[in-house]
């Protein structure tokens, strides 16, 4: 069963152009680690990048030569040889730019419960849009939200269904202010996503909500 | 590359740093950064080619790819403070190395994809430098850049097939 639902192409631009808010780039690089598909995007844009680059060469000789004596400078500061290639980290539930962000596996997030069964941990992130790891109980629902921002969800384990479609491990829902859903996590299994958002921090008035009757299968 | 991975080759080192460090400058300028930070920050960037100089895939990216990522990271280190979540690294490991056609490939590739961008009309060129320059929000990228990026992604799709194929997974 492969990833049906990929990153957008700005969203990849945006990564590798380097002007994704922090909690946005968490989720392109997990996805990234997840799917080849979207890591060859990925690099094909970054190829672009690098085009930018070397035509710096063209135009720019005037303002960016470096200062004399930055060749000797640089020298100095090389250790005697590159580094050698560091083993691969072992893999585990979540890839390995979320491991950093948690701090170690799965059973190292620090949950807290927000009603029904449902469980949040808040990553620290810049303050420019918020990444949180949603734990959501089989066969359980959330609560029907719209978005006043854009709002990415990258399943990490389980699935969910919402009114547009079914989003099993590896897939991104990429929804904007238009999108109102009701996400209702798979009978097999207990669901954990990771979601990201650049609408204003609203926890305040997203948490009583949470309290509010929100099963409506 | 090679040269310096595998023999620390200063000579090699040098030639690199005199075509890559001013452009890793002029770009950094571009991007809206002070000379004399730039300056400083294309030294940081070409001391980093030299200790991670053994991550460089020469399959899936160019030098002036590899040169860039490297260089977006030290501008989003330097001027948002902020962490830069990579994906996971696939790096070829000790016990193996990319095909050398696959390596030739790449780097036509890249060539193509550098004379594609020239040719573009002067405004959507602009666009494009503006958005790597980090001038665009990620609400402002088009989504089209108007450039065929599907040969390349073609070939590092082939490249990543063989780096999982090598990895055994």
């Amino acid at each position: 069963m492969g990833i049906k639902h990929h990153l957008t192409e700005s969203l990849l631009m945006g990564y590798a152009a380097g002007t994704l808010p922090e909690a946005f780039s968490l989720v392109v690089a997990t996805h990234v680690s997840m799917c080849d598909d979207c890591r060859a995007r990925l690099e094909a844009l970054e190829s672009l990048g690098g085009a930018v680059l070397e035509a710096q060469g063209m135009e720019a000789a005037g303002i960016s030569a470096m200062e004399a004596g930055a060749l000797d400078a640089v020298l100095a500061r090389l250790d005697a040889t590159p580094e050698p290639r560091l083993a691969r980290a072992a893999s585990g539930t979540l890839p390995g730019p979320l491991r950093d962000y948690v701090g170690g596996d799965v059973e190292a997030v620090r949950w807290r419960p927000v009603g029904m069964g449902v469980k949040q941990a808040i990553l620290p992130t810049s303050k420019s849009a918020s990444a949180r790891l949603l734990y959501i109980p089989a066969g359980a629902a959330m609560p029907d939200h719209g978005h006043r921002g854009m709002e990415l969800t990258l399943v990490l384990q389980g699935a969910f269904t919402d009114e547009d479609d079914r989003f099993g491990p590896g897939d991104v829902e990429v929804a904007d202010e238009e999108l109102n859903h009701t996400p209702v996590a798979d009978i097999g299994e207990d669901c954990i996503c990771l979601a990201a958002t650049d609408a204003p921090l609203r926890f305040n008035a997203w948490l009583p909500r949470l309290a509010q009757p929100f099963f409506k299968i | 590359m090679r040269a310096i991975r595998d023999d620390g080759d200063r000579a090699a080192f040098a030639a690199l740093f005199a075509h890559f460090a001013p452009r890793v400058k002029a770009f950094l300028i571009k991007g809206g950064a002070e000379p004399a930070v730039a300056e400083d920050c294309a030294q940081d960037v070409l001391v980093t080619v030299w200790r991670k100089a053994a991550m460089y895939d020469p399959s899936r990216a160019s030098v002036a790819t590899w040169i860039f990522t490297i260089a977006r990271n030290r501008r989003i280190d330097i001027a948002r403070k902020e962490r830069r979540p990579e994906p996971e690294d696939l790096g070829w490991g000790p016990e193996a190395e990319p095909e050398a056609d696959d390596v030739l490939e790449l780097q036509q590739e890249s060539e193509k994809l550098g004379r594609a961008m020239a040719a573009l009309p002067e405004k959507q060129r602009r666009l494009i430098e503006q958005a790597y320059f980090g001038d665009l929000s990620h609400r402002e990228i088009a989504d089209a850049t108007g450039l065929p990026l599907g040969t390349i992604k073609s070939r590092i799709r082939l490249a990543l097939d063989r780096l999982r194929h090598a990895m055994g997974s």
